[in-house]
């Protein structure tokens, strides 16, 4: 499933992403996903007759952090009104900026060393959500339609990329480092599953080598970075598949169906609205300030680029693998934990590699307080704590939380020290002298027999490692 | 008549109770409502419990406000809790919003009691009363003519003595006109000097509430206790009230005064007169008289045409039939969109959501609405010229007094004519107040219209302190 030979495909992302401020933008309901339907409203947010916006100053910061990460330009701006008509937004239009958008230009510089432009980024008001009960599902045939407005009124910023894309995988890559930037700037938690972030793809093709833009399709109902990848593929393979048979591609907005791997015709072009933007009179013209802009760009977090340059730094020479578990640290937003651990003392490749591996396997690994992992790490690094054992507290953590020390005594990990560990070795040697003959002998295979017999005395808290060791060095005795 | 000063004043020394002027008013209403149609709805339960917290204050010790026991009428596009409030829709009958708008707390922390809502033109559009979902409200001068609009409800209980004070919505006149036709003082404040919050918007940039009141004193008492900064409100001033009683007899002496031609130009010769003899009493008063044309004005009417109905059209989208007021049922969620709102709007309204949408419409919008922004910019552009030879500008309210009821109902361009000399400052966003001055050829009240810079009401109510002194009795 993929393009044509001889088609290149052209990709522009346009991602919402719900800003994690504590109220909404334009009024002081909770800005709270999950509450019981209608209780995060109030006449602003309802739209109800008479009712005015009062901008959130909480989201325009969060909006100048994203584009002071995104290298944009932060300008003055204004609001329009987009104007239509659906149940789900209380004013029937949707306050959003248009011509004067807050942030513009930029790029996104995205690991693999290419870049994508970034158009703008701009602030604007979410909708309510509408539930249509009744056989189908959708609107049409539904018997009732139930509204929620506990979502009306949340802060969105919208990011438009250039249309500088120009594969499925760059495209999930884009989605994904946007998707740390976010989080990393604490402007959104960046779940596409729940809908905080949402990505639209406009995909066209052309002949490789055409300087002109082939007709382009907005593909919507993309939930997963897995989704974006597929249905981008499914989308230049359908357009380059028709314009090679002579066809032509139509303008319109399509679904992306998941379960049959292909996109479906939601609303042609002839059937787009005509929003009838023009300014907002409810609200003034917003002046980003030069000090604030400044306080903004001072108190911006390490973006992703950074982070993975620190870490690779801090693994000297990097093998092929241990790049792309730095990719994958810094993507789960789990990075801090490795380059703590190591200036805690612990070394860099076990560091990256338990963080990698055993961390990021765990349900809820981003929920781990940095310290904790630290904690553990450096346990096991002092000996103090079997691998095995060293993952077992890291799972109690996500699911009981806790101290990493308290953890691992409740569950009797408490390490052996070396002189009962030594006692200990003495005392199998001494029981089995035919297989320690046979093992000084060069049988190597004995020594997991050996291993097996200390773990049982020890009710499996010796470190496997450090017993083969001390067989070893009394071999060689 | 006593003015509101006065019955604060006598309720604040005991020498009457908030209840016995609430009862008052009451009475009035009850007596006077079925001829003039003025009220929509009077809560009587909510003014008698308001006058007896005023009593109780006054018992007390406490100070209740300037306005203390005055009883006020509020146009029925403010919104007021549990208290239904229909903008003299249908779309809108039986609402009752879950929330005050701000100037009517302000009114009740000063002590005034809210007797009822008044009626309008539907959503304020309209220069008559006659486009009231609930029948047209009439003149007490003459009930066979109109009270103007759109806040005729407002400027009809003040007029027949029900209240001593209204509130009322300008846009593009719906103050000063219906004030003038009913022979008392009317205030378009500067844009943004008072809160529109709870305020059911008709066209956001240009709408302003103000006072409708029978003396100069009075409105500047009610425009103190209702003005000053909002927090919910972002296009409120972020300046305090001013303080207009004190310097309510600072006179004209000085000044210099500005008669406009383009105030005058097509004003009945009756309303010319006065507007010229108003003119002599601020040159008696001390004022520099002079004459100006501002050429600009003439396009206001054109500007404003395109610039409300756009907004308006967007405004009124949100009476959809889903959250609030009526819904028709239909097949499905457009049909019952359009079955509502065509149930549910008048004629003038449709109308106007029709200009609105055809401005802002991809194609059309550079040519009209883009196009009128620029004349709005022009034209507050020449009023800043004129005010850099005048303090002040003074012309006609009305290009008539009252018109018979019916009689510009089928020719909307007369009726929108009716504005033309109103239409200016909404568009610029200065304060505007009209006085009544004398009576015309049949009788009938006639205002004079004094207009300033923004925030210059304390020149504006002084000037018009000196009009209302020296106007023919
Ligand atoms: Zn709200």
């Amino acid at each position: 499933m993929t393009i044509l030979d001889g088609y290149e495909m052209v990709v522009g992302l346009e991602v919402h992403t719900e800003l994690k401020t504590v109220t909404k933008l334009f009024c002081g309901c909770a800005n709270a996903f999950g509450s019981a339907p209608n209780t995060n409203v109030c006449p602003v947010c309802l739209g109800l007759p008479g009712s005015l916006p009062v901008l959130n100053r909480g989201a325009v910061e969060l909006a100048m952090a994203i584009g002071t990460a995104l290298g944009c330009s932060i300008l003055p701006s204004s609001f329009h009104r987009k104007n239509y008509f659906y149940p789900d937004m209380p004013k029937d239009y949707q306050i959003s900026q248009y011509d004067e958008p807050i942030n513009v230009g930029g790029t996104l510089e995205l690991p693999d060393g290419s870049t994508v432009r970034i158009e703008r980024a701009h602030l604007e008001e979410d909708t309510g959500k509408t539930t249509h009960v009744g056989a189908s599902g959708r609107i049409h045939g539904a018997e009732r339609s139930l509204v929620d407005y506990n979502r009306a009124g949340v802060p969105l910023v919208e990011i438009v990329s250039a249309p500088d894309i120009t594969s499925a995988a760059q495209a999930r890559a884009y989605a994904a480092e946007l998707r740390s930037i976010l989080v990393a700037t604490g402007a959104s938690d960046g779940r596409m599953e729940e809908g905080s972030m949402r990505v639209d793809a406009n995909v066209s093709v052309r002949r490789v080598g055409d300087a002109t833009l082939g007709t382009r399709c907005e593909i919507k109902n993309l939930n997963s970075l897995r989704s974006l990848q597929r249905a981008v593929d499914h989308e230049a393979e359908r357009q380059s598949e028709l314009v090679a048979a002579g066809g032509r591609v139509v303008q319109e907005t399509r679904h992306w169906d998941e379960v049959a791997g292909t996109t479906v015709t939601m609303r042609s072009k002839e059937e787009a609205y005509d929003y009838r933007y023009f300014p907002e009179p409810d609200l003034l013209p917003l002046v980003p300030e030069d000090p604030w802009r400044d306080r903004v760009a001072a108190e911006l977090p390490a973006l992703p680029a950074a982070r993975r340059t620190t870490l690779l730094a801090l693994l000297g020479e990097p093998t092929p693998s241990q790049r792309d578990q730095v990719l994958s640290v810094v993507e789960l937003g789990i990075d801090a934990m490795v380059t703590s651990a190591v200036s805690s003392g612990v070394d860099p490749a076990r560091a990256l590699s338990r963080v990698a591996n055993e961390v990021a396997a765990l349900n809820g690994a981003e929920t781990l307080g940095v310290d904790d992992v630290v904690t553990v790490l450096s346990m096991e690094q002092a000996g103090e704590l079997s691998a095995t054992h060293a993952k077992a507290v890291l799972a109690d953590l996500v699911e009981h939380g806790g101290d990493p020390r308290e953890l691992a005594k409740r569950r009797g990990f408490e390490q052996l020290d070396a002189s009962s560990l030594d006692a200990t070795i003495d005392e199998v040697v001494a029981s089995f002298p035919d297989e320690w003959t046979r093992y000084c002998q060069g049988d190597d295979k004995l020594a997991q027999f050996f291993v097996g017999h200390v773990m049982k005395q020890t009710k499996g808290q010796a470190d496997g490692k450090a017993v083969i060791a001390g067989l070893a060095s009394r071999r060689s005795r | 008549m006593t003015t509101a000063i006065e019955l604060a004043d006598s309720v604040r020394r005991g020498e009457t109770t908030a209840t016995t002027l609430t009862e008052g008013s009451l009475a009035a209403i009850a007596a006077g409502n079925g001829a003039l149609n003025a009220f929509l709805h009077v809560d009587v339960d909510g003014a008698l419990s308001a006058a007896a917290r005023v009593d109780r204050a006054v018992a007390n010790g406490e100070d209740p406000g300037p306005l203390a026991g005055v009883p006020i009428a509020l146009k029925d596009n403010l919104c007021t809790r549990g208290v239904p409030t229909t903008a003299a829709s249908r779309i809108l009958e039986g609402w009752r919003p879950p929330y005050t708008a701000t100037v009517v707390d302000r009114l009740l922390g000063a002590g005034a009691i809210p007797v009822g809502k008044t009626n309008l033109d539907e959503f304020a559009m309209g220069s008559s009363t006659e486009n009231s979902a609930f029948g047209p409200t009439r003149n007490p001068h003459d009930h066979a003519r109109v009270p103007g609009g759109s806040s005729g409800g407002s400027a009809a209980a003040v007029a027949s003595g029900m209240v001593p004070i209204g509130l009322g919505s300008d846009t593009g006149g719906s103050i000063r006109q219906p004030a003038a036709l009913c022979g008392v003082v009317g205030v378009k404040p500067t844009y943004g000097m008072v809160s529109r919050y709870g305020l059911i918007a008709f066209a956001s940039s240009l709408d302003q509430i103000g006072p409708l009141t029978r003396s100069v004193a009075d409105a500047a008492v009610c425009l103190e206790v209702i003005a000053g900064h909002d927090p919910r409100d972002s296009t409120s001033l972020q300046e305090p009230a001013p303080s207009l009683v004190a310097s309510l007899h600072d006179g004209v002496e000085g000044r210099t005064v500005a008669l406009v031609r383009e105030l005058l130009d097509g004003a009945a010769p009756d309303v010319e007169a006065a507007v010229n003899a108003s003119a002599a009493v601020l040159r008696d008063a001390g004022a520099t008289v002079i004459e100006i044309s501002i050429p600009e004005l003439r396009l206001g009417l054109s500007a404003y045409y395109l610039i409300a109905p756009a907004e308006a059209s967007s405004n009124l989208a949100r009476y959809d039939g889903v959250r609030y007021g009526l819904r028709v049922d239909a097949d499905d969620l457009t049909m019952m969109n359009v079955a509502t709102r065509t149930k549910g709007f008048g004629d003038e309204v449709k109308r106007r959501i029709m200009l609105g949408t055809y401005a802002l419409s991809a194609g059309y919008y550079d040519a009209y609405y883009g196009r009128a922004q620029r004349v709005r910019t022009l034209l507050s552009r020449a009023f800043a010229g004129a005010y850099g030879r005048a303090d002040l500008l003074v012309g006609a309210t009305a290009p008539t007094t009252a018109f018979e009821l019916g009689a510009k109902t089928t020719d909307p361009m007369a009726m929108y004519l009716s504005d033309v000399y109103t239409i200016p400052s909404n568009l610029s966003g200065d304060p505007a107040i009209t006085v009544p001055f004398g009576s015309g050829a049949d009788g009938l009240p006639l205002g004079v219209q004094l207009l300033g810079p923004a925030r210059s009401e304390r020149l504006v109510f002084a000037a018009a302190q000196v009009l209302e002194e020296g106007a023919p009795r």
